[in-house]
């Protein structure tokens, strides 16, 4: 079982809002699109997308998102930040790509629940 | 958590508000919760209110948000001052979006909202004028209420 502190320090993410980072990580759903993720992420989901304005949050507070993760290195937008703080909602920021970061997430949580490994 | 009765209430919306997009379906959820509706139902609705607040948001001047919850249903009417939907077969096929560019470059305006309302919902009403605004009622059946929560 991962922790979405697990997942920060294996992946080296910076920790931009701190929730609860003790939240366990029930799998990981990767879109820019806020309405592909209200219909398909799932609880305790990470997200990992681009946008980085204040919506994201809203979207991941009313899904039950685990964690925000931004790629690219970007920074959220000041109000993201606040909204995020007030919400409890953790973002953290991966240098790596979109890309890269799934395929790194992926193999963790694959390894970390072997029989459940594949598309949620 | 109230085992009878019904509850009621209603949230402002602002077209062109997105830095608040969201706080009155989380709002509602929470009211939802706290009424005791099932979990499952708790987050279709969730999905749905939120759809429905960002239609306003991004196409409407003003609107309204109005919820009815008794032991049987829950429903969840959004009424707003927009330009109304000119073709409503159109508008529920998922893809098709009248929603500006920077709108989609947010991440929305995907021709999700009406598709993501059906989906999530278990049947809804469109009344639409054109010039004067649209009504959307959302409906869901509470008999399984507690079941799962």
């Amino acid at each position: 079982m991962l922790t979405v502190s697990d997942v920060a320090e294996k992946l080296g993410l910076k920790v931009v809002v701190q929730g609860d980072l003790s939240e366990i990580v029930s799998g990981c759903y990767v879109s820019d699109l806020l309405s592909d993720v209200m219909a398909h992420s799932k609880e305790r989901e990470l997200w990992i997308t681009l946008q980085t304005h204040p919506n994201i949050v809203a979207v991941a507070v009313i899904k039950g998102i685990a964690a925000l993760i931004l790629t690219n290195g970007r920074n959220p937008e000041p109000a993201t930040i606040i909204k995020a703080e007030t919400e409890k909602m953790t973002i953290m920021i991966s240098p790596h790509s979109t890309f890269e970061l799934a395929g790194l997430l992926y193999s963790m949580i694959k390894e970390s629940r072997p029989s459940q490994a594949g598309p949620s | 958590m109230s085992e009878s009765g019904s509850m009621e209430g209603s949230f402002h919306l602002m077209g062109g508000d997105f830095t608040n997009a969201g706080s009155a379906s989380s709002e509602l959820k929470a009211k939802l919760v706290n009424f005791g509706v099932a979990q499952s139902i708790v987050r279709r609705a969730a999905i749905a209110a939120f759809e429905a607040e960002m239609n306003v948001i991004i196409h409407a001047v003003a609107g309204t948000m109005h919820y009815l919850i008794t032991a049987e249903a829950l429903t969840i009417t959004v009424t707003d001052m927009g330009p109304g939907i000119k073709d409503i077969k159109q508008a529920m096929k998922e893809g098709f979006s009248t929603a500006p560019d920077w709108v989609r470059e947010m991440g929305w305006g995907a021709g999700m909202g009406l598709p993501n309302i059906s989906k999530h919902s278990d049947f809804f009403k469109l009344d639409t004028v054109i010039g004067e605004g649209t009504t959307l009622e959302i409906f869901f059946r509470l008999k399984e209420r507690n079941a799962d929560s």
